[in-house]
């Protein structure tokens, strides 16, 4: 569109006016030297943080309780990561996020199947030898039609929040629990071994690097998220902005968890996926500013050019 | 003491974090003192003059 | 086909300037001349202390991949257990604060300057991207530290990607494939974008300013406003 209307906020004539020296080699290693110095004195100063991890095994140390709490609900489906939906578990069993019609979480489908309670409960449990009292918990269990367990689950369930740690085992209220209360007692003896830990990352195989099952497992539970709570990591505390300790976090993210903490995102069921569709369009946004009418002519409107530039105008 | 001051830290920042509550707004001191440094550095980059010898280099 | 006793170039032998090769190497000595790639000097309205966080950006970044370098040679596990990779770890992390630092900075400059004008939109589009690029490396870095930082970030954010559909092939909560992201393809892609937002500037100059009446004069017929890309 050659000979389109000057537009101030988008053209600019090319500069025909006195040039001067500056030494752009020189600039670049001055630039590198200094910002190593600050790096080093920000280093020496400051050093980083590093938090020791959590285990199934320090969890079910710390909080044996809170621990049997969370495999109940593994073994009978109920848990965060049993009802989650995809990627974890099919979208009937769980719930997942959408706008109307756009349900992208649903849309993908299930690529990291988990069952939680053979990954978590029986799977790790059957790999213990030499235990013919578990086996045939295990095998009662199995042997039981789908609605005898759902009723020796719930009604552990229900007794399990008030739960003792006495004599190295998880004791629970008199009732009919059938197996369930055994299979419980020896998952969380299998976690306090840190036997568990190893079962779930390994899961048949040497070699593994990818966590996904302890730490879903763990993000279950309460322990996790009550250290969270502790160092402000949580959602509803900008905690997507924070570090541990009392270390600069990631402020570029202050945006980004700004959103969680208004409605109605703030106490939506489909807060994510909301929160990120603004945070697409404010980028698109960002991106677009030389395409935009009246975003771009901000710059000229607030004249903070004329601080800049004030030797040009002075001389111009 | 040169080990102790190159691999340790001269302020030890893992205490438990202090924050602001202004509104619904939470920011640790931290994140704060990173943001405001930020604008007082872009303000004075700004204001600042750059002056340059003539025909040399800054 | 003629047999040559010096080197042929384009100049001295017509029908080598339809190869490929040719082709590529003039329009690259077009775009880029060497006085225009490496200048020595910049317009005189080149004065103001703002200029100098592009550079300070570009410094940092070299120094986070500097200092990730160093461990990447050691090992993911290094800087737990020993107290000189808790030293380089630090300056991994101070470099990358750094960096963001330095770049917000850069942008808001930018911004002010208005410095897409003048054919420049696409630098600014590269910059916003490589912007949002970097966000997503340092949180693949993040992922990466084997602490509690990084347990609690991989389950907290997977909700957020999950929502989005991209968890099902995008696994945060697996440390491998956040690593090999965090250390090959996201560096490969943020060194590139910057490289061609460089590429860019120097390629159009540094924006300049607002014609400096109030409000805006359109320019003398001698320099004409060129098509926008």
């Amino acid at each position: 569109m050659s000979g389109a209307k000057f537009n101030p906020d988008r053209d600019v004539a090319d500069w025909t006016g006195p040039y001067r020296p500056y030494d752009l080699v020189k600039e670049f290693l001055i630039a590198l030297f200094v910002v190593g110095l600050i790096i080093v004195g920000l280093t020496i100063v400051f050093s980083s943080p590093d938090d020791r991890p959590v285990t199934l095994q320090s969890w079910s140390q710390n909080n044996p309780v809170d621990f049997a709490q969370t495999a109940i609900t593994e073994l009978d489906g109920s848990s965060g990561v049993a009802a989650y939906g995809p990627p974890y578990v099919p979208s009937s069993a769980g719930a997942s996020q959408q706008m109307g019609f756009f349900a992208p979480e649903r849309w993908f489908g299930v690529h990291i199947p988990i069952n939680t309670a053979q990954d978590y409960v029986i799977g790790p449990l059957r790999t213990l030898p030499d235990q013919p009292l578990l086996t045939a918990y295990l095998n009662t269990y199995r042997d039981a039609s789908s609605s005898q367990q759902s009723t020796w689950t719930a009604a552990y369930e229900k007794v399990v929040a008030n739960a003792t740690f006495q004599s190295d085992e998880i004791r629970v209220a008199r009732g009919n629990y059938g197996p369930v209360a055994g299979i419980i007692r020896s998952l969380t003896t299998m976690a306090r071994s840190g036997a568990l830990d190893g079962a779930l990352l390994r899961s048949g195989q040497f070699y593994d690097t990818n966590y996904t099952k302890p730490l879903l497992f763990l993000a279950n539970g309460s322990y996790l998220a009550n250290l969270g709570g502790n160092q402000h990591l949580q959602g509803s505390q900008w905690g997507m902005m924070n570090e541990t300790g009392n270390y600069p976090g990631q402020a570029w993210l202050w945006l980004y968890t700004l959103w969680y903490q208004v409605q109605p995102m703030k106490s939506s069921s489909n807060g994510d996926l909301e929160v990120w569709v603004i945070m697409m369009a404010l980028t698109l946004l960002l991106a677009l500013v030389p395409f935009i009418p009246g975003l771009r002519s901000v710059p000229r409107w607030s004249r903070v050019y004329r601080l800049i530039w004030r030797d040009h105008y002075r001389t111009g | 003491m040169l080990t102790a001051l190159l691999f340790g830290a001269l302020v030890n920042l893992n205490h438990p974090g202090r924050y602001v509550h202004w509104g619904f707004i939470q920011i640790s001191v931290a994140n704060l003192v990173v943001i405001g440094l930020m604008v007082v550095v872009f303000v004075a980059a700004i204001l600042v003059p750059f002056h340059r010898k003539r025909g040399g280099q800054s | 086909m003629s047999v040559h006793t010096d080197r042929p170039t384009s100049a001295t032998d017509p029908s080598l300037a339809d190869q490929w090769t040719a082709k590529l190497r003039k329009a690259a000595e077009t775009a880029f001349p060497p006085e225009r790639l490496l200048p020595d000097a910049q317009p005189s309205y080149v004065a103001s202390w703002v200029y100098v966080f592009g550079v300070l950006t570009l410094v940092s970044l070299i120094w986070v991949i500097v200092t990730g370098c160093v461990l990447a040679i050691m090992g993911p596990t290094w800087w737990h257990v020993s107290s000189v990779g808790l030293f380089v770890n630090s300056l991994h992390l101070w470099s990358v604060e750094l960096f963001f630092f330095f770049m917000v900075i850069h942008l808001w400059g930018k911004f002010f300057m208005a410095a897409w004008r003048g054919r420049r939109r696409a630098t600014w589009v590269s910059g916003v991207v490589t912007f949002v690029i970097s966000v997503g490396a340092a949180f693949t870095g993040y992922l990466s530290q084997q602490n509690f930082d990084s347990q609690w970030i991989a389950t907290q954010a997977k909700d957020g990607i999950n929502a989005t559909g991209a968890g099902a092939f995008f696994n945060v909560l697996n440390f491998g494939q956040m690593l090999m992201w965090h250390i090959v393809l996201l560096p490969l892609v943020v060194v590139v974008l910057t490289g061609l937002h460089v590429l860019m500037v120097r390629h159009r100059g540094v924006v300049p300013p607002f014609a400096d009446t109030p409000g805006s004069s359109p320019p003398s017929p001698a320099a004409e406003v060129a098509e926008q890309p």
